[in-house]
């Protein structure tokens, strides 16, 4: 021993009560919980098999993803329906999953292995440990990947729908630079000076380096928080793709801003319904943020 | 306390997670060709690169640039020539300058993704740096310039 020992304190526990009552998770887990073995599933193959027992069993990809009831158990019949964690969207992984191109098991593969794929978007938040930690090579190889991108692919049926990614994507990039015209218009001229210096694209594939909007995922959903979200708080380099950061706009806009900005991007890049309430829920996600600071 | 690399450079600086990145350019580390300008990512002049993309330095968190490689303007071109700098001179685009070292950042981006950049990508991808000398056309010429130079460096390299 070369150090002097050291006195330390155990920190204290933080859960709230009565969670904070540890043996009240006993009645928690008969009522939710269920241990047991993974069966696998004879009608599928070795590798689909595989994908589940590591999404299910080991990386609980429904602990996120699937939303749960009063008492906080894995709601089972809406299995990976989306939920909200930590004030971000936990997007569906079912058919109910609104981005434009079809997450298939190449484009989850890019996504889970690299963090980013470029006809989707950025992990960020709660993902970034996931992607970065939990399932880093070379502890987990990318054949183990693939199949955890072949079992989700499965869920929301990509291999049953038609592809769609050369349609989706060409539609994507004849918007692309909306916005970046002379006219007078107030929305396109934010659009103009914050996003499509970066996030502009042109010819028939969105580069890597420059996501592109209208494929983007948080655009899609039905909720703006994870738009909101990465605008306010930026992505740093230790998320989502290693070396892209986007800066953070929380001191450039005010929430009436920021809101236009949000309902410009959905209205000129999607064909989904405006969001609503955009300027209250810009300022909830703002107030989340300062509060976790 | 954050690392990244500086112009080839790795550097420690002891501003917290949250200091803009500009600020530790310019204050810690003394490399002032980087401008202070809106304060709130509106009008280019802190574009610096971060792994090679122009990036708003003083909404950037120095902790969100940890372990990446940042260049300021004094790194661009080991000796200050990059063709983007020898045609802005060529065609003395600068009137006051202030923009400037964040104009050519942005520019260089912009070439990097698109080596002959027509007006409308120009528009696009440049909107966001703003110039009150009204200096747009030489950047647009010189950007252009800049452009077939480096297409003709690259085919004859």
């Amino acid at each position: 021993m070369t150090r002097p020992a050291v006195s330390a304190t155990v920190p204290p526990n933080t859960v709230p009560f009565p969670l904070s009552v540890r043996f009240l998770q006993e009645g928690w887990k008969i009522l939710c919980f269920r241990s047991s073995r993974y069966r696998p599933d004879p009608a599928k193959d070795a590798q689909w098999n595989r994908g589940a027992y590591l999404a299910q069993a080991v990386s609980d990809c429904g602990g996120c993803h699937t939303p749960r009831n009063a008492l906080g158990g894995e709601k089972l019949r809406d299995a990976y329906a989306g939920t909200v964690v930590d004030n971000w969207i936990a997007p569906p992984l079912t058919e109910a999953n609104p981005s434009p191109v079809l997450w298939t098991q190449e484009e989850l593969f890019s996504y889970l292995r690299t963090g980013v794929d470029p006809l989707h978007g950025a992990a960020a938040a709660t993902m970034t440990p996931i992607i970065r930690d939990g399932l880093d090579l070379p502890v987990v190889p990318d054949s183990d990947v693939s199949a955890i991108a072949l079992y989700i692919s499965d869920i929301d049926h990509a291999g049953a729908r038609e592809s769609n990614v050369e349609a989706a994507t060409r539609e994507a990039l004849q918007n692309s630079s909306l916005g970046s015209g002379q006219d007078y218009d107030p929305d396109a001229n934010l659009c103009a000076s914050v996003c499509l210096s970066c996030h502009y694209n042109t010819g028939t594939v969105p580069l890597p380096a420059r996501p592109e909007l209208a494929l983007n995922s948080a655009l899609s959903l039905p909720e703006p928080t994870n738009f909101i979200q990465a605008v306010l708080r930026g992505i740093g380099n230790t998320e989502g793709a290693p070396g892209l950061v986007m800066p953070a706009y929380a001191s450039s806009f005010t929430d009436a801003e920021l809101a236009r900005l949000a309902a410009y991007l959905r209205r000129t890049r999607t064909t989904r319904p405006p969001w609503t309430d955009l300027e209250n829920k810009v300022s909830g996600v703002r107030r989340e943020l300062t509060a976790s600071h | 306390m954050t690392t990244f690399t500086l112009n080839g450079r790795t550097v420690w600086v002891h501003s917290p997670n949250d200091a803009p990145l500009l600020w530790v350019i310019r204050d810690e580390l003394g490399l002032t060709g980087t401008k202070f300008g809106c304060g709130i990512g509106m009008c280019g002049a802190c574009t610096v690169h971060v792994e090679g993309r122009a990036t708003r330095s003083y909404i950037t968190a120095v902790g969100a640039v940890a372990g990446a490689k940042v260049t300021t303007i004094e790194g661009l071109d080991p000796e200050g020539r990059h063709p983007l700098q020898t045609a802005w001179i060529e065609l003395q685009v600068p009137q006051c300058g202030y923009c400037q070292s964040g104009q050519i950042m942005q520019a260089a981006t912009l070439l990097k993704d698109y080596p002959n950049p027509t007006d409308q990508d120009i528009n696009a991808v440049m909107a966001g740096s703003l110039c009150r000398c009204m200096t747009y056309l030489r950047i647009r010429k010189a950007i252009k310039l800049a452009a077939g130079r480096m297409r003709e460096g690259a085919t004859r390299g």
